[in-house]
Formats: structure tokens, sequence, C-alpha cells
């Protein structure tokens, strides 16, 4: 190896080359994922945050008045009470997800990671493919079942004896956000399923073997053996539920339209941002608190990621295996 | 060894848990080959002779330019992995081969995107995109698309280049090849894996994404298959065999693609399910 040393890279070089070659290639290979990140990413997040402390005057310039939109965001009461009422419904939606869609993630991966299991791949492609498809697509779809007009849902419950329960869910306000979040939940059950399968294949057959032999049945195996050792990926399914959650927009958009209705009640902040930003029947569009809410998004965000890093990361070290 | 759980049940599960997922993608397949009358009558038979009528698909592909929104919504998709890929070798190989002063630096400034969701600089973006002629283009679907896959993929991209064993290169080196070629025509074609993992992460968000051309590219023609049915939906929602044809359309291929690519794609997610 010794002797190769006209083709080593070394500490900022590579022997035989001038500096400026060195920097030439450093430019050729960095420079087209830096600048189109930058210009495109980093500089519209960077830029939002900004136009967050300026507002708009009656002659069309902006100026900056500090943190005027966020005191007007979180008291004014013309722009408080849709904002914590979508935060709130935000965090319902997010709990919905916790509480149904990754229990369930976990208890099919656990299905589908046992030995000796037959048409485990059938099992597993079929369940991921709602994932595949398009949150518009899947919002109509399920808006024509539970429509009363087509009555699918109807015949449904009326089947076991349960027709009375059936109502226009998507229609009332008491429970259009819980059924857009089942909805949710339904077509995304597999991210969950397929990260903690991963995580639970990888988990080496001698652990369950010696938990077997030490007489533990297949629960117990999995609740005292298994399940410690996914935490990790548990930790990481749950922040990136957190993250898509308070960053969602679509399916609101595609089943209720911009105004998330009926009287608001399926707002959560992507839908309000997008309303902000953009107007609607109800207000003209405004650039300032537009960009306020989407700073409050990303602090939002923030949070949930550094707890995930500095709490759970920290504690559960890095992945075990 | 005591008897595991009942095998009858872990697939009594499995299966209702199975046909759950896929009674809402049938029911509309299904319905869409259907006349109306049929649709309403009798949602849970399959198209047969009797009741079988194209006319929702006749409507989707004569009221509506949804082989344009289909060419668009390809050219994006193909154009972005392109060049993620790409830019994002070029990137993972200069971070991770190269020794230079702000490396790591650097390295951490692109990983910021991984969890911040670009979404949130909508604003300026629509505003970028103005400024430089872009807007109802699909180059400015593709370039914040770009934007915002890149991250992900340096990242694990990066990771299988570290695993490449270092005489490759060092012998290309020896051998006079330029720093252009060594990447080129030694580690590229190594990459190959890990490329496909990469682009699947990248083909499903953006395949579907609403958003991006919601704000950028609404009308003109340029609308993504996506965009195009949500919007052909809005205007036929009362006409059943139309939305339900206009669905299929959007669900088939994507199911195809999915049946055939499946293996590939859940090894890809599996294996790289570092996000």
């Amino acid at each position: 190896m010794e002797t190769a040393s006209q083709g080593r890279v070394q500490q900022h070089g590579i022997v035989g080359m001038s500096p400026g070659a060195y920097a030439r290639v450093l430019i050729f290979f960095l420079a087209p994922a830096v600048l189109v990140y930058t210009l495109f990413s980093v500089y519209p997040l960077l830029d939002t945050i900004i136009s967050s402390f300026y507002s708009k005057q009656n002659d069309g310039s902006y100026v900056y008045n500090g943190v005027a939109n966020f005191v007007t965001l979180l008291t004014d009461p013309t722009w408080s009470a849709p904002f914590w009422n979508a935060f709130i419904n935000n965090i319902k939606f997010f709990l919905i997800h916790m509480l149904v869609q990754n229990p369930i993630g976990l208890l099919l991966a656990a299905l589908l990671s046992l030995p000796v299991l037959r048409f485990r791949t059938a099992y597993r492609t079929l369940i991921f493919m709602p994932t595949m498809l398009s949150v518009v697509i899947i919002g109509f779809t399920w808006q024509l079942i539970l429509s009363p007009l087509w009555g699918i849902a109807k015949m449904f419950l009326q089947a076991f004896g349960l027709g009375f329960l059936f109502g226009p869910w998507l229609g009332e306000e008491s429970t259009a956000l819980i059924t857009i979040s089942l909805i949710s939940v339904w077509q995304f059950v597999g991210i969950p399923m397929i990260l903690i399968y991963t995580a639970l294949l990888a988990i080496p057959d001698e652990l369950i073997d010696a938990a077997t032999v030490d007489g533990l049945n297949q629960f117990q195996a999995f609740f005292h053996v298994k399940l410690p050792l996914i935490w990790p990926t548990i930790g990481l399914v749950s922040v990136l539920t957190f993250v898509n959650n308070f960053n969602a927009f679509d399916l609101i958009y595609a089943m209720k339209g911009a105004l998330a209705g009926p009287n608001f009640s399926a707002d959560i902040m992507g839908t309000l941002f997008y309303r902000v930003f953009f107007g609607n029947q109800l207000q003209l569009g405004d650039v300032s608190m537009g960009a306020t809410i989407a700073t409050m998004m990303f602090l939002i965000i923030l949070c949930g990621v550094m707890i995930y890093l500095f709490l759970i990361q920290r504690r559960l070290q890095r992945y075990a295996f | 060894m005591r008897k595991p759980v009942s095998a009858f049940a872990v697939h009594a599960v499995l299966a209702l848990y199975t046909a759950l997922a896929l009674f809402p993608i049938i029911l509309v397949i299904m319905n869409s080959f259907k006349a109306k009358r049929a649709i309403f009558n009798t949602p849970l038979t399959p198209p047969m002779p009797w009741n079988f009528d194209p006319i929702g698909y006749s409507k989707v592909f004569g009221d509506s330019a949804i082989a344009t929104y289909y060419m668009n919504s390809i050219t994006v998709t193909v154009g972005t992995i392109f060049l993620t890929l790409l830019f994002g070798a070029m990137a993972a190989w200069a971070l991770t081969e190269y020794k230079f002063r702000w490396n790591t630096a650097l390295a951490i400034f692109l990983s910021i995107g991984i969890m911040v969701p670009i979404r949130l600089g909508s604003v300026s973006i629509i505003q970028l995109v103005s400024d430089l002629n872009l807007i109802n283009t699909l180059t400015a679907l593709i370039l914040v698309y770009v934007a915002q896959n890149l991250p992900l993929a340096v990242f694990i991209l990066s990771e299988f280049i570290q695993q490449i064993p270092r005489d490759l290169r060092e012998a290309g080196r020896c051998d006079g090849l330029s720093e252009y070629n060594i990447f080129f025509y030694i580690i590229l074609p190594l990459l190959r894996p890990a490329m496909a993992t990469v682009a699947v992460f990248t083909m499903i968000p953006v395949w579907n994404d609403l958003w991006f051309p919601l704000l950028l590219a609404p009308t003109g023609g340029k609308q993504t298959i996506t965009l195009g049915v949500q919007q052909f939906l809005g205007q036929y929602i009362t006409d059943w065999n139309a939305v339900l044809a206009a669905l299929s359309t959007a669900i088939i291929p994507v199911l195809v693609l999915y049946v055939i690519f499946s293996r590939q794609l859940i090894r890809g997610l599996t294996s790289g399910a570092v996000k």
C-alpha cells in the first residue's frame, strides 16, 4: 500500500494534482447538488422564516415589525381561533395515527415475522398496496364508499346488524376529522409495518431460541425479548408519523377542499397554511401570515425532531444491531 | 416446544386485514366497468356481459387531457429520479472520498433536508419560481423535487460508497485515470443497487404529490396525473361512471407497476429503512 502513494487522497488534495485542479474536481462534483438544494430548499425555508417577521404596508412594501405577526396569530381572535383549532385538530390527527396506525402496524409486522408463515410475501405486498396510491385517489374512493348515496358502508353495517350506527360521517362536525384520520391510517399502515418488520427480521434467531428454551411462549418472547429490541424503530416510526402528520395536507384538501369543512372541523396546519397563503372565498391571500404559519409549523416539527433526537435517541443509543 | 400461536388465527387476522386493504380498490375498479344502474343496485357483483358499460372511460379519455397528464407525470418523475441520482451520487462521492475544509459542515448542511419538509418553504418557492419565469412548467416541479430528494439520496449513497473497497479507486488512480473517469466508469456502475433504493424513495412521493403541482403548475396542460384527476373529479363529481373510471385510470397503471416491481420495492424499503 505504501508504494501506491502516487494516487492517494491526502489531506487537502491528491498527490500529483495542483490545488487548482483539486478545487475544480470538488466544484464539479459538489456544485450541482449544493446549488439546487440551496436555491430550492434551504433558501426558500430561510426566506419564509424571515418573511414571517415582515408585514405588508398599504403601499405594497414589506416592513420589518419583529414578532408582531406571531403575536397576532396567537392573540388576535380572528387569527388565534383558527390557529388553535387547526393545531388541536392536528394533535388529534397525530394521536389517532399513534394509537391506531402504529399498533396495527406493529401487530401486522409481528405476525408477518413469525417463523414458517405461508403466503408471507403475498400478505406483505397486498397490505402495502394502498400506501403506493395517491392520497387523492384514496380520498375519493373512501368518499364514494362512505357516501349514503351509494350505501356500501351502510350495507356492511346492516349485514352485522349495526345499520343504526351509519351516518354521514364525513359531513358531520363531530366525526369528519376522526373519519379522515382513520382513512389516512388505512392508507399508511404499510409504512410502520415495513419498518418494524425489517427491525424484527434483524433480531438474531438465537435470542428467540434461547427465550423459548427458557420456557417463554411466543407472546412472552415477543413482549420480553423482541419488543425491547425494536424500541429504536418504534421511536423512529413515531417521529416520522409526527413529521408527516404536522405536514399533512393532501388528504383533507382532496376530500374536503381548502375550507376543511364542515365549519373547519377537519382543518389542520397544512390546510390552514394553504388557505391563509393563497386565500379562498372568505379572505384574500396573505404572504406574511402564510409565512408566519409555515414558521410555526417549522417550529412544531423541529420540537418533535429535537425531542426524538435528545430524549429518545440518546437514551436508546444507536441501533443495537 | 410449546404450540405456537394458532396458525389459523394468524392467517385469519392477516387475511382479514388484506381484504380490508384491497376491498376499496377492487370495488372501484370493478364498478368502473358497469352501467350506472348496476353500480347502485348491485355494487358487489363483478362486471358481467349484462351489466358491462365502458361509458365512464369514454368520458375520461374523451373530455380530458388524461394522456397529456400521464406524460407530464412520467416526465417529472423520470427527470427527478435521473437528476437526483446523478447529482446525489456526485455529491456523495465528493463528500466521502475527498478531504477538504468544509467537508463535515457541508454534509450536515445537506442532511437538514432529510427531516425538514421542503413544503414549509412554499411561500418563497412560488416567488422564486415566478421570478425565474417557470410557473406552469415541468422544469419547476423537477427542480423542487430534486431539491427535496437530494438529502436522503446523498445520505444513502454515501453509506454505500463507504463500503466500496478503497483499492478499486487507488488502482484507477495508479492507472492514470482522472478523478472524473474514476467516478463515472468505476464508482457509478457499482452504485446501481443503492440507486435502485433511492429511486424507489423518490418515485412514489413525486408521482403522488398534489401540493407542488397545485402551487407551481396548476393550469396550462402542465398538470400531473394526480392533479389532473383531482380537477376532473371535482368537475364530474355527480357522474359516477366518469368518477369511477377516472379513479381506475389513475389506479391501474400504478398497481401493474407495483405488482411487477413489488419485490425490488419492498427490498429497497427494507434495506434502506434508515430515513
